[in-house]
């Protein structure tokens, strides 16, 4: 990780994004999650380096936003998540319809452990908790799209595409 | 029996349900207009008062009592807090109305607001939800096209804006507190109370927070009317004079081994099994129920033959379930192993504890390391009691700690192993015959790690 460099990772476009959050908020914190997301959405992580930018244009110390940041692992630090982020649910509604061991059988298939991205940089498999399709369980969600009613035979199709096997 | 026909979810499944010219061609902001021409603030919090309306969000906390706690005449501003969190497993109804009548939930969020003299409404939505983020947009931009929100709504002394705000997968950002402090930038670590939000709330206003479905039953109460949302449901328990009773439709969310898992809307009070049989069409694969969750994980079990429970808000309760929670109802069939339940739910609750409290951080993790153990052959006849001891003491019932989540962790441990105790005990032996009387420290098993 090279912290030392100090390019500007925040483009003129984030900036504006997240400043347009202002005006919702009487406190410039309450940006925080508004800005990380927005960082996070166009690099699929957010870098030392972008807290520290994101903390000048938020007035806080740096250390204030990496704090918040960390509580929610939903943003990673170190490097990119994988192209897709596969978020397979583990949840009691899920559970109860094979979802462990369809997340077993992606990562076999995969070779990964939860949590890694394939070296293609294609896929991240993740487990979630419940993703409020339970409906729908065992169910996937990949950004936008959820996958519903998902078999062992689905879910390695779903790897296999982005793994390119 | 004739199903109850539906009213918060009447639009739902029609072409276009999610758009401005549908849901008013149903009546849609009618409700509104009522309240705004024909009522002063006080009287549409009176209006909820005398509806008896229990918040929907796991509570069950009366939503005109809540309104009244506000501070008279303060400068403001005033906040509202809709919490869309939705992430208690089991349940999904949010994301239903969301996704397919967002002006349902916003006509009720503007009454609120009204009510209140709020000026600002905040939408915190779970980031798991990217199409009712969009639908709930694309439906504030039309009511602001239209004069429903904005600058004197309608014409009338009043303005108010909504804006959504995306969470970031926490489960403890549901807990009304957890949500605010998220709110505020910071992480999401419940508050002790008091002062409650009412009082000190965000930014350290006055707040109210409310669920989704909660908006949804204020709209139809605008628009319907107090006798109308009173004429279903359970009433108040005339010897007790501080019951609110039950009263109005309930979203039930139906999943796991059932064969028509889904969202149906019923009047509260039926009971587990009406809703398993007339609407979820029975157990799958023509097995027997075993258990099934009342309203979330949280709220624990209920056996089978306790089935016949009304889902009303003091149903669960009578038989040993935290409460009604959520109304999300998990079925599980006689194949259902009742250690994987419980490991399932401590790996639920030792994820998302936020770790502020030592009870909640460290018994959640244990149970699941106890679980872990269990399951892999190792366990130990003592660790039932161990199990209990946690489950007995962790928790705003018994006092200690800050918030509700330890309480939902502790509930499905203690009736898992209450009503289940043969099965666990049994399992032991067969698997540990050597080891299950061990009564000495041994050492925990790794656990999966590696997400967010
Ligand atoms: C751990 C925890 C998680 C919660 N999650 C939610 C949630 O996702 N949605 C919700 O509406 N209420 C949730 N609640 C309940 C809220 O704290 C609060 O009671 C509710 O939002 C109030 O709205 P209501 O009165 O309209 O039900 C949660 C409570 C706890 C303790
Ligand atoms: S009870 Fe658990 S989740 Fe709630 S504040 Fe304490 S540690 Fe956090
Ligand atoms: S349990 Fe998987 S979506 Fe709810």
């Amino acid at each position: 990780m090279s912290t030392a460099t100090h390019t500007r990772i925040l483009t003129d476009e984030m900036i504006a994004e997240i400043k347009a959050f202002f005006p919702r908020y009487p406190s410039r914190q309450a940006v925080t999650l508004p800005a990380l997301h927005v960082v996070n959405e166009k690099l699929r992580c957010v870098p030392l380096q972008a807290v520290v930018e994101i903390g000048e244009l938020l007035e806080l110390p740096p250390a204030v936003v990496q704090d918040t940041l960390s509580f929610y692992g939903y943003f990673k630090q170190d490097a990119p998540h994988g192209e897709t982020r596969a978020w397979v649910c583990r949840s009691i509604s899920c559970a109860l319809r094979g979802a462990d061991e369809i997340l077993d059988h992606m990562c076999k298939v995969a070779r990964m452990h939860p949590g890694e991205c394939s070296p293609n940089g294609k896929l991240t498999i993740e487990f979630a908790e419940c993703l409020g399709a339970c409906e729908m369980a065992p169910c996937m969600l990949t950004g936008e799209v959820l996958h519903k009613d998902l078999t062992k035979e689905s879910a390695e199709r779903f790897v296999k595409d982005l793994i390119g096997k | 029996m004739p199903q109850f026909e539906p009213v918060l979810l009447a639009n739902v499944g029609k072409p276009e349900s999610h758009t401005l010219k549908v849901y008013e061609s149903t009546g849609g902001y009618t409700g509104l207009k009522k309240v705004l021409k024909q009522m002063a603030p006080v009287q549409a919090i009176e209006m909820v008062k005398s509806s008896n309306l229990r918040g929907r969000g796991g509570a069950g906390f009366p939503t005109g009592l809540k309104w009244s706690f506000l501070p008279k005449d303060h400068p403001g501003p005033i906040y509202m807090c809709i919490n869309a969190d939705e992430s208690e497993p089991g349940t999904f109804n949010n994301r239903i109305l969301m996704e397919d009548d967002p002006h349902q939930v916003i006509e009720g969020i503007i009454v609120g607001c009204y009510a209140t003299k709020a000026t600002t409404a905040y939408l915190y939505i779970r980031v798991e939800y990217p199409r009712s983020y969009k639908r709930l947009q694309m439906a504030i931009d039309e009511c602001y096209a239209k004069g429903y929100l904005g600058k004197n709504i309608l014409g009338a002394d009043f303005s108010l804006d909504i804006f959504l705000h995306r969470g970031a997968a926490a489960y403890i950002c549901g807990e009304e507190t957890g949500l605010i402090e998220s709110l505020e930038g910071k992480r999401a670590w419940p508050r002790i109370k008091p002062p409650f939000p009412a009082v000190e709330g965000v930014f350290r206003k006055p707040t109210v927070v409310n669920n989704i479905e909660t908006m949804a039953c204020v709209t139809q109460i605008a628009r319907r009317g107090v006798d109308w949302f009173k004429s279903i449901g359970v009433p108040s328990d005339p010897n007790n004079p501080r019951d609110p009773g039950s009263y109005g439709p309930k979203l039930y969310c139906l999943s796991g081994h059932i064969n028509q898992p889904g969202c149906y809307e019923a009047p509260l009070g039926i009971t587990c099994r009406q809703l398993i049989e007339e609407y979820g069409g029975g157990v799958w694969k023509g097995r027997k129920g075993k258990a099934a969750i009342p309203g979330g994980i949280s709220m624990g079990l209920l056996t089978e033959a306790e089935f016949d429970t009304p889902l009303d808000f003091a149903g669960p309760g009578k038989v040993g379930c935290l409460g009604l929670g959520t109304a999300a109802v998990v079925v599980m069939d006689e194949t259902t192993s009742m250690i994987d339940f419980l490991h399932n739910s401590c790996r639920f609750f030792s994820h998302e504890s936020c770790g502020q409290c030592t009870p909640c951080r460290e018994g959640t993790h244990w149970s699941l390391s106890m679980l872990e153990r269990i399951k892999a052959g190792k366990g130990r006849l003592r660790d039932l009691d161990l199990l209990l001891e946690i489950g007995d003491t962790i928790g705003i019932i018994p006092g200690t700690t800050i918030c509700g989540l330890s309480d939902g962790a502790a509930w499905p441990i203690k009736n898992a192993i209450r009503k289940f105790r043969g099965e666990f005990e049994e399992y032991i032996k067969r698997t540990n015959p050597t080891g299950h009387l061990e009564t000495k420290a041994v050492p925990a098993l790794p656990i999966l790690a590696g997400a967010h």
